[in-house]
């Protein structure tokens, strides 16, 4: 399925079928991200249970040095 | 001990420091270390996924010694500012949260109505709100009217190193204030930040000064410096100006 990822369409492979597994395809489980699917926060326990959709919008972001 | 609170949280550093245009990590740490400072500021980006492992300043702090306040930069609405702090706060990491909503690109000058809005909605939300603002008395009271934790006036464009270009207007937002007041942006040297505290800020915020400067720890200490020096001016209370001089030896006993 084609999903739009920090803006950019991404074709994501088979066995991406929720976030959890998303994250994972980029070694992310470790990393300090917050996940926005839809306009919709995720809460970092329920990355398992949370579908990824054909189309989905997703917003993957993290803390940026910044003043 | 000096100390002063935002909100719940106690803390001894009155210089809180921004993380952005530092040349490298390295100097970065130094940076913060000497500063002392115990409150820093982040924003909150999108992950570059092309690179997702490159260093990253905070992923190297001990976040048991700091207290992050990410800020809402970017954001040119009271909604964009809302979305970025939700945000940040589901990181799990702070409950503190820098609003920023921006009026315009060339000055950086704050949005002053979108800037209430978003301060608004986020105290509701239960976010410690950390407000930054025109140098302006009224609207400095109508966000402490709306339960702001700190106002945080800018002394000068975001990155100018002007310093404080209206001292009256600081000074009326000094005397009237219920919450913290911290100096925020627009800081270029040690005597900006001393006479901010001189007129009674609580706190200054700074990054560019610091960051930029041609050794970025050595500005820091002597932020931290100045900092300190115009907090114990503004406690020991300084003297009124007089016209005219006021001889400071004796004007008896002088041999003839």
């Amino acid at each position: 399925m084609v999903v739009v990822l920090n803006g950019k369409k991404v074709e994501l492979a088979d066995d991406v079928q929720n976030v959890r597994a998303l994250l994972a395809s980029y070694q992310l489980q470790e990393k300090i991200v917050v996940v926005e699917q839809n306009g919709v926060i995720i809460d970092r326990t329920h990355y398992e249970e949370s579908p990824i959709m054909d189309g989905d919008r997703i917003e993957i972001v993290h803390f940026v040095g910044g003043g | 001990m000096d100390t002063w609170k935002i909100g719940p949280y106690e803390f001894r550093s009155r210089l809180l420091l921004g993380t952005g245009k530092f040349a490298d990590l390295e100097t970065q740490g130094k940076a913060v270390e000497v500063s002392e400072a115990e409150i820093l500021t982040f924003a909150i980006r999108r992950l570059n996924l092309e690179n997702p492992h490159e260093p990253n300043f905070l992923e190297q702090l001990d976040l048991k010694k700091f207290t992050l306040l990410p800020n809402t930069a970017g954001a040119y609405t009271a909604e964009e500012a809302v979305r970025i702090a939700r945000l940040a706060k589901a990181s799990g990491l702070c409950d503190m949260i820098k609003v920023e909503v921006i009026g315009d690109p060339k000055t950086l000058l704050p949005d002053p109505i979108g800037t209430l809005e978003a301060s608004k909605i986020l105290v509701e939300e239960g976010f410690i709100v950390l407000t930054y603002t025109n140098d302006d008395p009224i609207l400095a009271r109508r966000l402490q009217e709306a339960g702001v934790h700190a106002v945080m006036p800018g002394a000068s464009p975001i990155g100018s190193g002007q310093g404080i270009v209206h001292e009256n207007n600081l000074r009326f937002i000094i005397e009237d204030a219920k919450v913290p007041i911290i100096v925020d942006a627009g800081i270029g040297a040690p005597a900006d930040c001393a006479k901010a505290m001189e007129l009674g800020a609580d706190g200054v915020l700074l990054n560019t000064a610091v960051a930029l400067a041609d050794n970025p720890v050595l500005m820091a200490e002597a932020m931290k410096l100045g900092v300190e020096a115009g907090r114990k001016g503004f406690l020991a209370g300084r003297i009124a100006k007089k016209r005219y001089a006021s001889a400071s030896s004796p004007t008896e006993g002088m041999i003839e």
